[in-house]
């Protein structure tokens, strides 16, 4: 049993606000679930699956009667920002199954108005709350190791924000437009060592969604054809204080699987929709899934090779969350609308790669350096 | 500074209780399975790597070292230096440092356990020795 083509992503929505205090978080729901249903052309009557995750208001019953769907298939898988990219998975063998034959995944929610809630937790509450973990100095920790370990530099982390910089210069709806350098980059404060300020992804209102469907359908719609060839999710802990390791996120599992599945190697990729709530995140996911060694991370992403036209591996085209959109703090959503607008054709001109066939967009949830989940989908444009 | 924040009381269950008690006494207690031999943290009453439920309390030694950290340079509280240590036993545990010279923590520094007070069991931190 493989999902491997038995889905097509038919509708795609990014709500173009950065900051909605005029909205309500059910109400963004709703602008990018009609946006992405427009999109594919179809109905709401024809929604038959529906997927959301933790930045839904209420959870999914609740959305499901605001929105007004009748649904024979629901998940509200939440892991986090890379949820979006595992419901992705979960449709495709939904559809495969012939659970539903149309599902919608929304995302949206308001952080840059108002604060979020605080993150939930676990068995280990009462042994790691009180030493104030937050995401910035997770990924630190992730940060200074991986330098400890592999002698990866600031400078070379600063590379990513650069690339991500170039791209976001052509996305009117992008939270920051400026190019910056690596000395821009190195010169911000820092904020959680050895973590400065542009290393870190911006906080975004907004949200976005996407038409998951079967191949019959996808075809009788005008946009087009992009299917889900492979996919891959794992979770990575802890696990007790043995052999604790945070070079190396879950991503060196999700990634194998989907490669695999989809029957293509990292050699093959055309575009890489990578989740970089910070710097760090790209450069390790880059080596879990497998586009450079181990600790090699660091060369591979210095002097432009993640730009557009520039390296070897576009990345990240519409800005990223480093510079355009990461709304709800969740940034897997914004990964795979980048990823089909890439393979539709219908990137912007400046950063639209040439005889783009074959992109991957993956990501990690919860906090890296902690517990953390990750999902890679493998997408060919048919 | 470190002494002065106000921190969580721990809420404690049947599963971790005797290690809270044993805070009280000044006893950093770990958890360690017969069946296989692993030591563990935080506190399981099933052995996270061979599912036994042959698991023991044992004091630990509370030397550590530095495994990895970073400086949170502005918070509600202050700065502060989280890190992941590792124990002389074996497991490694997110922490914070506390009473040192932040700028010049190391990876692999020697640390000891400190005990910082709630309104009820002590929290572990760890301190350069």
């Amino acid at each position: 049993m493989t999902i491997k083509g038995k889905a097509y992503i038919a509708g795609i929505y990014e709500h173009p606000t950065r900051h909605a205090p005029d909205k309500s978080t059910a109400q963004l729901h709703a602008e990018v679930a009609k946006g992405a249903i427009e999109d594919a052309g179809l109905t709401k009557a024809d929604i038959d699956g529906y997927f959301c995750a933790g930045d839904a208001p209420g959870g999914v019953m609740p959305m499901v009667d605001y929105l007004g769907l009748k649904v024979r298939h629901f998940d509200s898988t939440d892991t986090g920002g890379c949820s979006y990219l595992v419901h992705l998975g979960h449709a495709a063998e939904a559809i495969a199954a012939g659970k539903c034959s149309i599902a919608l995944v929304t995302l949206a929610g308001k952080p840059r108005t108002g604060p979020m809630p605080p993150r939930s937790s676990g068995a280990e509450a009462d042994f790691e709350l009180a030493y104030g973990a937050t995401t910035h100095n997770v990924y630190g920790m992730c940060a200074m190791r991986h330098m400890h370990d592999y002698g990866t530099t600031s400078e070379q982390l600063a590379w990513i924000k650069v690339a991500a910089s170039h791209h976001a210069q052509y996305n009117p709806h992008a939270m920051l437009k400026e190019v910056v350098t690596v000395e821009d980059v190195l010169n911000s404060p820092m904020i959680s060592d050895p973590l400065h300020r542009m290393d870190c992804c911006v906080v975004t209102d907004g949200g976005g969604a996407m038409i998951v469907t079967t191949p019959e359908i996808a075809k009788s719609l005008k946009k087009p054809l992009v299917r889900l060839i492979g996919h891959g999710e794992a979770m990575k802990g802890p696990r007790g204080g043995k052999d604790l390791d945070l070079t190396y996120s879950a991503g060196v599992w999700s990634g194998p699987r989907a490669f695999e599945e989809a029957g293509v190697t990292p050699k093959d990729i055309k575009y890489a929709s990578i989740y970089d709530s910070f710097t760090i995140t790209v450069l390790m996911q880059l080596e879990d899934i497998g586009f450079c060694k181990k600790g090699e991370g660091g060369k591979f992403v210095a002097d432009g090779n993640l730009i557009s036209g520039v390296g070897k591996l576009p990345f990240n085209t519409d800005g990223g969350g480093l510079c355009s959109n990461h709304p709800v703090n969740r940034g897997g959503m914004t990964k795979i609308l980048e990823a089909v607008r890439q393979l539709r054709g219908e990137a912007h001109p400046k950063v639209q790669v040439k005889n783009c066939d074959l992109a991957i967009a993956h990501g990690t949830g919860g906090l890296l350096g902690v517990r953390h989940a990750a999902s890679t989908c493998i997408l060919e444009r048919v | 500074m470190a002494d002065a924040k106000k921190y969580p009381t721990p809420v404690t269950n049947p599963e971790t209780s005797a290690f809270w008690e044993a805070a009280k006494q000044g006893k950093f207690m770990i958890k360690r399975c017969t069946a296989c031999g692993e030591p563990h943290y935080f506190p399981r009453s099933i052995c996270p790597f061979c599912f036994s439920d042959k698991t023991v309390w044992e004091e630990a030694s509370g030397e550590a070292v530095i495994y990895t950290f970073s400086l949170m340079r502005k918070s509600a509280t202050g700065p502060y230096a989280i890190a992941y240590v590792t124990l002389k036993e074996g497991p490694s545990l997110q922490t914070n440092i506390v009473d040192c010279d932040m700028d010049k923590l190391k990876i692999g520094q020697k640390l000891k356990v400190v005990w910082q007070p709630t309104d009820g069991a002590p929290l572990p931190f760890f301190t350069p020795v």
